[in-house]
């Protein structure tokens, strides 16, 4: 099929691997800062039935990562989910440097496209 | 309520719906956002934001399994992708502005279709069908395993497949859903792609079309970690345990089962959006 041996179907199980990998590491970081919450919040009352949005300590990256460093329960969560949403992202960015191994430009173009999109529902809406 | 108290019933519950998703197919995602909204009274943009994190857990992490088949079309699902997640994108900055009870009513509308669909079966076609000249450009065809040997399929439809796929990422970043449904009719009956193809290139985009509008939720603060965490760990347990005794389990009477709980909870959503409740 090709001179470089890298298959679809290689990459894409080394992929799936990987991805899985994350998802693992995503949920064992939720579920120690679950944990955390538990233990610290379990208590408390809960008021979710009307909207107020998260502080912004929990909305942005550089936000989740000062708190989650600072130890707070809440921010170590939110950043399991960052981990989360990474996942698929990664997977893009794989496959774009898959499909240049290939030497596949048309699928290059294509899977920037779609990097572009995730990156700026991420980072260019925050603010 | 306490925390603990809502952490607990909501793993419970969450962990049923991946479980059962799992089991009979129809995804877990759909009946999240109803129990959190309907049963537990959260905010249907929270339980959105809650919904969208575990259909990204159940994606990525079933990803492999599905790979090593061989059967999903890289090319196929990236494409499309282009069109899902700018969709996903424009459906969650349209449920940033509208009302919950409006989200609710469409939401109770797709889970009364999605059970109308689960009821259909649909046999494979089998007939091998002539690329078209915009899918031969854009080197869609492929091949894929069959009990004898590997073979060649040819794609169609790709504009209506694309139109079709954009509206599923609508749908994904309005409801929190996977919209896998849709996503598989637009492969399988617009471009005329084997279903066995269609669905596993389906499973791989669902993951990738949630993180587009993931995004947007966390950096509005809509993803609250005290609703995520029981949702995503729960949906997540529940369906690598669903996948793994789905191999034993007599499913048919359960898809009815679950089609019907998605029917109740259709019309719940769209009763509770007109009324304002939600």
């Amino acid at each position: 099929m090709n001179q470089t041996g890298w298959t679809d179907q290689r990459i894409e199980v080394i992929i799936g691997t990987l991805l899985r990998m994350g998802v693992m590491l995503a949920a064992a970081v939720v579920f120690i800062g679950g944990v955390l919450y538990l233990v610290r919040h379990g208590q408390e009352t809960i008021h979710y039935s009307t909207f107020h949005g998260e502080p912004e300590a929990l909305k942005s990256i550089p936000g989740v990562l000062k708190s989650a460093g600072a130890g707070q329960a809440r921010a170590i969560i939110q950043l399991g989910l960052l981990l989360l949403i990474a996942t698929p992202i990664a997977r893009v960015l794989f496959s774009a440097i898959a499909f240049a191994l290939e030497h596949d430009y048309l699928y290059v173009v294509i899977t920037l496209v779609v990097l572009v999109v995730l990156l700026y529902s991420l980072l260019g809406s925050t603010g | 309520m306490t925390v603990h108290l809502f952490t607990a019933l909501v793993f419970f519950g969450s962990f049923l719906a991946g479980f059962l998703g799992a089991l009979t197919g129809l995804g877990g995602g759909v009946v999240v956002v109803p129990m959190l909204t309907l049963l537990f009274h959260v905010d249907i943009r929270y339980a959105i934001g809650a919904s969208l994190v575990s259909v990204i857990a159940t994606s990525s992490g079933a990803a492999a399994a599905y790979v090593r088949e061989g059967y999903s079309n890289i090319r196929i699902g990236m494409f499309l992708e282009t069109a899902t997640t700018i969709g996903a994108i424009v459906g969650a900055l349209v449920a940033l502005r509208v009302t919950g009870s409006a989200i609710a009513v469409v939401f109770g509308l797709v889970l009364l279709y999605s059970a109308f669909l689960s009821g259909r079966h649909r046999e494979a076609s089998g007939q091998t069908i002539q690329s078209s000249a915009l899918a031969n450009r854009l080197r869609l065809s492929a091949s894929y395993p069959t009990p004898h040997g590997p073979e060649h399929y040819g794609v169609t439809g790709v504009s209506a497949g694309y139109g079709l796929m954009f509206g599923a990422g609508v749908l994904s970043g309005l409801l929190g859903i996977g919209s896998g449904a849709v996503k598989v009719i637009a492969m399988d009956q617009a471009m005329k792609i084997p279903f066995k193809v269609s669905t596993t290139t389906s499973n791989f985009m669902i993951g990738v079309t949630a993180a587009a509008s993931a995004g947007l939720y966390l950096s509005r603060g809509y993803i609250a970690p005290g609703i995520a965490m029981p949702v995503m760990l729960g949906v997540l347990a529940g369906s690598l345990i669903g996948a793994k005794v789905l191999v034993r389990a007599q499913v048919k009477v359960l898809r009815y089962v679950f089609a019907a709980v998605i029917v109740v909870l259709g019309f719940e959503m769209i009763f509770n959006g007109l009324t304002g409740r939600l």
